[in-house]
């Protein structure tokens, strides 16, 4: 029995991320033209700042905020402004976006740099986290400043930092952990200092030694920073998992984690974050993992925000013969691709290419025959059985009554059924008839 | 560009994208083999006979769903092995010699009224092995009452009849079934081994805990409905079985006896028609098991797990929705002082 921190139930999927964990990140090729989604965050779309025909610099921003919810977009290529019109994105919706394309010249407007970033007050970090336009890297995207800036009434006393990464095949979070371990953990110092928290835990599942041991290399020089080995199991990435695995505390159903005092970042979020506070640098690239049998050459690459996912596959050498499937994200939560012809956003932190024999169709599933194996691993503790057969009957105010809006769709359940029924469909269906 | 070219390709679902192994298929069929131990001692102490009774109940199982499937043009279902499984552990419940007839209508009514008329494999109620034997008892009371002597060595086609010891320590008192076996350690080991008059397939405890070990290895089935079903006959044949008072009983006849075995690791652990929450499911066993020396200490019959479980198959239903599963972050309501 492993030692290691971690939640009650979860799988144990297949994690195939030796095609990817031992490539260094490497830089992508400038692309040639960029499309950059207005909304790639949860809250409200940014508004264009820019015309067609505008020339841009990298760094410029390009959409800026409507709300408090919400986070600018900055150009990540220096070019001119082709296009503003509607275009699909990786989750499958038509989202307005700015279209770039490259002069080649790759200018960046002047950045302001800070030296003495750990100077810098708690409200000026917020603002350099805002203005860079960072948001959850992690997959939700959602604005950063605003979980920097929890309601009075709900102190916080922890930072995490999610560096389990435990979808399969991805190793961006690896990578970056590897061989940044400063600034990431320079990112986690100027995340505590925002939120005034004197406590900072970074998670790492234990199937990445070497992250680790970079992370605690760095670590052990800070007085309040714990790097915490987790056990390997999925979706010990999940915020509420890892609150859990590392503090004990059980976010309230229905709640956040703000609510138990504690705010979890993705390392990648903690390494933009070190990028804007010391170089000015807003979130215009990111670690993306191109994986799976399905892809020729894999690789760990900084990719430009807005790079179409084509453009990324093909520097890794294209698809190999019998692919079948694109998702972006990892293989338990990600969104299968129609074309590949949409853009890397702030949230994608994989491309993952799956070939035939990988591929299990949805289509033949059976009848639920209740072996209770849903139960026994939903990491939040629902009947994913019975939510499925009140959602696949129609029943779908009864499935409120079995905390249907605690799921938050992590797939364990699909995972593990053996009449292979379309769990996280059946979660989704019920969600969009009723209200939470 | 060779991405363009495949992108048409491309399948689109819904996530997770990976899938584990199991299906239903190899669970039935891994179900299937954990029989195989029981299924052996039963040809050995019964003979041939009973190879013939157990394989005409399998084979009028599956050709029944076929037929009954094919006839009203859905996808045939004998590939996932729970039919197989329906007449197998029907097989294993009837006694040793009984007419051709019995395997066919047992199987029949199992198959076809029990499971395919709710809709299959998923949505039956009740176990259907179990409909299947509750019809041949009530409908065939003599023929599925006769017992024949267990010998050895696959032989036995023409074996006398004799009764089990339930029926004997019913009927007779414990004494008498002491005696009938010569000595206590003597009915022990026989019951262990399972050289008694039964059904087919329960007598040989051993040998089912044999294919219980593998399902609990293999995680199909879990400790709770067996263990709390079995606990609850030993508790209650300690304490009200025994003839000079309370706590004189003894469990282990009980628990050797019979359909336990049986019917706690095969029969009441069946997905379908038990309750899927874990905690439910220590309820349920309790339940059958109550029920079971229920009808054994007090009942007309001497024995009971069949109809226990089957009454309380009833009642999964109603537990599944009275347990449930212990949500994360449950919100506890306290009581709110008033300010």
């Amino acid at each position: 029995m492993s030692k290691a921190a971690t939640f009650e139930r979860g799988i144990h999927p297949a994690y195939h991320k030796e095609l990817a964990s031992g490539k260094a990140i490497s830089q992508a090729a400038l692309p040639k033209r960029i499309v950059v989604p207005l909304s790639q965050h949860i809250g409200a779309p940014a508004k264009p700042e820019v015309n067609i025909g505008d020339e841009v610099k990298r760094g410029q921003v390009i959409g800026t905020t409507t709300g408090f919810v919400s986070s600018p977009v900055h150009s990540s290529i220096s070019g001119k402004v082709i296009a503003i019109a509607e275009f699909p994105m990786s989750t499958g919706r038509m989202v307005q976006s700015i279209v770039i394309e490259s002069d080649g010249k790759d200018e960046a407007v002047p950045f302001r740099e800070h030296p003495d970033y750990l100077n810098l007050s708690a409200d000026e970090i917020k603002a350099v986290i805002k203005d860079a336009g960072i948001v959850g890297m992690g997959g939700a995207a959602f604005p950063t400043s605003v979980k920097l800036s929890p309601p009075k009434e709900k102190p916080i006393d922890t930072v995490i930092l999610n560096g389990a990464e435990c979808e399969p095949y991805l190793t961006a979070d690896h990578r970056l952990m590897a061989e940044h371990p400063k600034a990431v953990v320079e990112g986690l110092k100027l995340i505590m200092k925002s939120l005034g928290v004197r406590e900072g835990h970074i998670g790492i599942e234990e199937n990445k030694p070497d992250a680790i041991e970079a992370m605690k290399a760095v670590a052990s020089g800070e007085e309040n920073i714990t790097v915490w080995p987790l056990e390997i199991k999925y979706p010990q990435g999940a915020e509420k998992m890892l609150i859990k695995a590392i503090k004990g505390r059980e976010v309230p159903s229905k709640g956040l984690p703000m609510d138990v005092g504690a705010v979890v970042q993705n390392v990648g979020t903690a390494f933009a974050v070190y990028e804007a506070a010391r170089f000015g640098k807003p979130l215009i690239e990111r670690v993306v993992t191109v994986t799976g049998s399905g892809i020729k050459e894999p690789a760990n690459m900084m990719v430009r925000i807005g790079t179409l996912m084509s453009e990324v596959i093909e520097q890794c050498g294209g698809l190999v013969e019998g692919a079948v499937k694109v998702i972006s994200g990892g293989p338990m939560m990600g969104f299968a691709q129609w074309t590949l012809d949409v853009p890397v956003v702030k949230g994608t932190s994989g491309i993952l290419v799956l070939s035939q024999d990988e591929y299990i169709s949805y289509d033949d599933y059976s009848a639920c025959i209740r072996c209770g194996s849903c139960i026994d691993v939903c990491p939040m503790g629902l009947n994913p059985s019975m939510l499925s057969i009140l959602s696949e009957k129609g029943f779908f105010e009864e499935a409120k009554e079995y905390n249907l809006f605690d799921c938050f769709e992590c797939g364990s359940c699909a995972f593990v059924c053996p009449a292979k029924r379309p769990m996280v469909q059946f979660m989704r269906l019920a969600k969009s008839q009723v209200k939470p | 560009m060779a991405t363009e070219a495949k992108a048409h390709e491309l399948i689109v679902s819904v996530s997770p994208h990976v899938r584990g192994k199991e299906t239903v298929a190899r669970i039935m069929w891994t179900v299937n083999l954990s029989l195989l131990p029981a299924f052996i001692m039963s040809v050995w102490y019964f003979g041939p006979l009973a190879a013939y009774v157990t394989g005409l109940c399998i084979a009028t199982a599956v050709l029944a769903e076929h037929i009954y499937q094919t006839s009203l043009k859905k996808k045939t279902t004998i590939g996932d092995g729970s039919a197989f499984l329906t007449g197998l552990l029907l097989g294993l419940n009837l006694p040793p010699s009984v007419p051709f007839f019995i395997p066919i209508i047992g199987s029949l009514i199992a198959v076809i009224i029990a499971k395919l008329i709710f809709g299959g494999l998923g949505y039956n109620i009740f176990n259907p092995a179990f409909i299947g034997r509750a019809f041949l008892l009530i409908s065939f009371p003599k023929l599925l009452t006769t017992w024949s002597e267990p010998t050895a060595q696959f032989v036995a086609l023409d074996a006398k009849t004799t009764a089990t010891p339930l029926g004997i320590l019913k009927e007779e008192g414990i004494a008498r079934l002491v005696e009938v076996f010569g000595d206590k350690t003597e009915l022990y080991m026989s019951l262990l081994v399972g050289h008694r008059a039964g059904s087919l397939g329960e007598t040989s405890v051993i040998a089912l805990l044999i294919g219980a070990a593998l399902l609990l290895y293999r995680g199909y089935i879990t400790w709770h409905i067996p263990f709390s079903f079995i606990a609850t006959v030993g508790v209650m044949a300690w304490a009200l079985g025994g003839d000079s008072g309370l706590f004189t009983g003894d469990p282990l006849i009980h628990l050797f006896s019979g359909g336990l075995m049986l019917g706690a690791f095969f029969m009441a652990t069946d997905y379908v028609t038990c309750p899927s929450v874990r905690k439910g499911q220590i309820i349920f066993g309790i339940g059958c098991g109550a029920i079971t020396m229920l009808i054994r200490l007090k009942g007309g019959f001497p024995e009971g797990v069949m109809f226990a479980v089957l009454l309380m198959n009833c009642f999964a239903p109603l537990i599944d929705r009275g347990v449930k599963s212990e949500l994360f972050g449950a919100v506890r309501k306290k009581k709110e002082p008033k300010t």
